[in-house]
């Protein structure tokens, strides 16, 4: 199945894949209204990662893994993993036990603190490539196929 | 091909998905006890306190046994299994044969003999959905109840009655709650934030005494001698394998079942997962039950596997817990209480005033253990580096990090993981 994969060599760490799964995931799609007037701003599903001042970064996420460990983890049967390989949380039933935080060796999933409910990547469903790949300026986020 | 699983929780699940990832077409039934589909077991406690209601205790989507064509029997209990004629015996004396036969019984909590218990009505244990039911259908006229046992089960049975508006003493025989999960000073943390939310935790005390006239409770006598009015009694002491319905089958049978790396029994064609079973530790390696939910459903999963004909091998059992505590986060996972003398290195963050503490625990420069108390985040990271025995000696001093990440590790490692799989062009 297709994946979001991260080259760190070209990433400028401007964080942009953040605000882009934040807007995606917002209920105006529009940056500034998701950051300034929605009443609940979403969560980023993808992590930029950065060392020594910025010398080092690179954005993680979400491997739709063949055996989602979080899939396994999961007391409520919130997670699923479809038949096109994407592993998504339903938020209905998802209880907040923070399970998968615990069992995703990826560090992928993130939790809503607020809405106690676990936060992880949709490959966004509504997009023919998720947001975060489209607003990378540097490439250093590719959307292809892979094994893992 | 003619399946046959005994038991319908996260293991028989697993095992059910793995089945049907190779043998689309086999005849595959499923035998419960319980008159309920498929659930969320750790969600009796979110039932109890009113977080969740009924519709949410489902595991599955509805059409899940129809889409796979699982024949549920429901409130059927097997009682013997018979392995030369290659068929199970019913409570309602029905057989049923099997070619490969699965046996995910989970557990059976634990009810010691305690002077005074026989008889009296408001007793009751917390691993079913029925217990629930049955402990919030008196819920209205509970006062105080006691729990006896400061597990896992014995917190959030706790934590739902107290949700309820009940009293709740929880009365714990070692020197700590959570003492199998937890150290000592996360123990301590989160026994402190029960007791300032008004749950009172005794520990290195027991119940000896149900006392009360004919059914009715009126409290508990501890081994110190003290007493406690209360009108309810938990016991939530453990659960042991639901595994005597095997007696006489010939299956070996140790605490658990005993199963290899490929969830077989000692006999062939005969499998265990998840509480029931006695499968191999991942850093011992020594055969014990782990009565561990992903766990479970990782053994179904191997078991599932190796019963269509696939492969699948048992990297072992990794105990790990997530629960939260009044708000306060907590995740621990394999060796939290190293013994001194074993060769462990111990990393230690603590802030226990603002109920913060993390724990790393090593063993020859891998991890092993982990205890994490009010941050939380992103603590797979941990889980994947003890799974895949990582050296962390280049990165060990930012173990403890709030903000630890794949940025600490080797490059190569975190390429692996994220980066793309063709060459790079870099």
């Amino acid at each position: 199945m297709k994946r979001v994969y991260s080259l760190e060599d070209v990433c400028i760490g401007c964080h942009l894949c953040e605000v882009a799964c934040i807007t995606e995931h917002s209920i105006s799609k529009e940056p500034v209204k998701a950051f300034m007037r929605e009443a609940e701003r979403p969560i980023s599903r993808c992590t930029v990662e950065e060392s020594d001042g910025g010398a080092v970064s690179f954005s993680t996420t979400c491997r739709h893994c063949d055996e989602p460990a979080c899939l396994q983890a999961c007391i409520s049967g919130a997670i699923s993993k479809d038949e096109n390989g994407r592993v998504t949380i339903d938020t209905e039933k998802c209880v907040g036990c923070w399970s998968c935080v615990m069992a995703c060796p990826f560090g992928s999933v993130q939790r809503n603190t607020e809405k106690k409910r676990a936060n992880k990547c949709d490959l966004c469903p509504d997009r023919e490539r998720p947001a975060c790949v489209d607003a990378c300026p540097n490439r250093a986020l590719v959307f292809e196929k892979g094994e893992k | 091909m003619n399946y046959v699983i005994i038991g319908n929780s996260v293991a028989a699940v697993g095992a059910m998905r793995a089945i049907r990832g190779i043998d689309k077409e086999s005849g595959i039934t499923v035998i419960s006890r319980e008159r309920y589909q498929a659930y969320g077991r750790p969600l009796i406690s979110y039932l109890l306190g009113g977080l969740i209601n009924e519709k949410r205790m489902a595991y599955l989507p509805p059409d899940f046994c129809e889409k796979n064509k699982i024949n549920l029997l429901l409130e059927s209990e097997a009682v013997s299994v018979d392995a030369k004629a290659k068929s199970i015996k019913l409570r309602n004396g029905d057989q049923i044969k099997y070619d490969r036969l699965l046996i995910a019984t989970g557990g059976d909590p634990f009810v010691p003999p305690i002077q005074g218990l026989a008889g009296k009505e408001r007793v009751f244990t917390f691993t079913t959905w029925d217990d629930a039911a049955k402990l919030k259908a008196v819920s209205a006229e509970i006062e105080h109840a006691v729990v006896i046992g400061g597990g896992l089960i014995g917190l959030k049975a706790a934590e739902g009655l107290h949700l309820l508006g009940k009293k709740v003493t929880i009365v714990e025989l070692a020197d700590r709650v959570l003492s199998a999960a937890f150290d000592k000073p996360a123990g301590r943390i989160i026994a402190k934030k029960m007791k300032t939310n008004g749950i009172d935790v005794i520990t290195e005390d027991t119940v000896t005494t149900i006392n009360g006239n004919g059914s009715v409770i009126s409290g508990v006598t501890l081994k110190s001698g003290d007493t406690i009015d209360c009108d309810t009694v938990i016991v939530a002491i453990g659960v042991r394998p639901a595994a005597s319905f095997l007696n006489g089958s010939g299956i070996e049978v140790n605490r658990g079942v005993l199963v290899n790396d490929h969830m077989q029994t000692s006999i062939k064609n005969i499998y265990a997962a998840g509480d029931v079973a006695e499968a191999s530790d991942f850093f011992t390696g020594q055969k014990n039950p782990m009565p561990i939910w992903p766990d479970a459903y990782i053994q179904g999963d191997v078991a599932g596997t190796d019963m269509a004909g696939g492969d699948k091998k048992y990297a072992g059992g990794l105990a790990m817990n997530s629960i939260e505590f009044f708000k306060v986060p907590t995740i621990s996972m394999g060796i939290t209480n190293p013994a001194d003398d074993g060769g462990f290195e111990v990393l230690l963050y603590q802030e226990p005033e603002n109920y913060c503490y993390r724990k790393i625990v090593l063993k020859e420069n891998c991890l092993v253990g982990a205890v994490l108390v009010g941050v939380v985040d992103r603590a797979g990271i941990f889980s994947g580096l003890i799974r895949e025995k990582v050296d962390v000696t280049p990165f060990k001093d930012s173990l403890l990090d709030a903000g630890f990440g794949f940025v600490n590790l080797p490059r190569d490692v975190r390429n692996r993981l994220f980066a793309p799989q063709r060459k790079q062009q870099f």
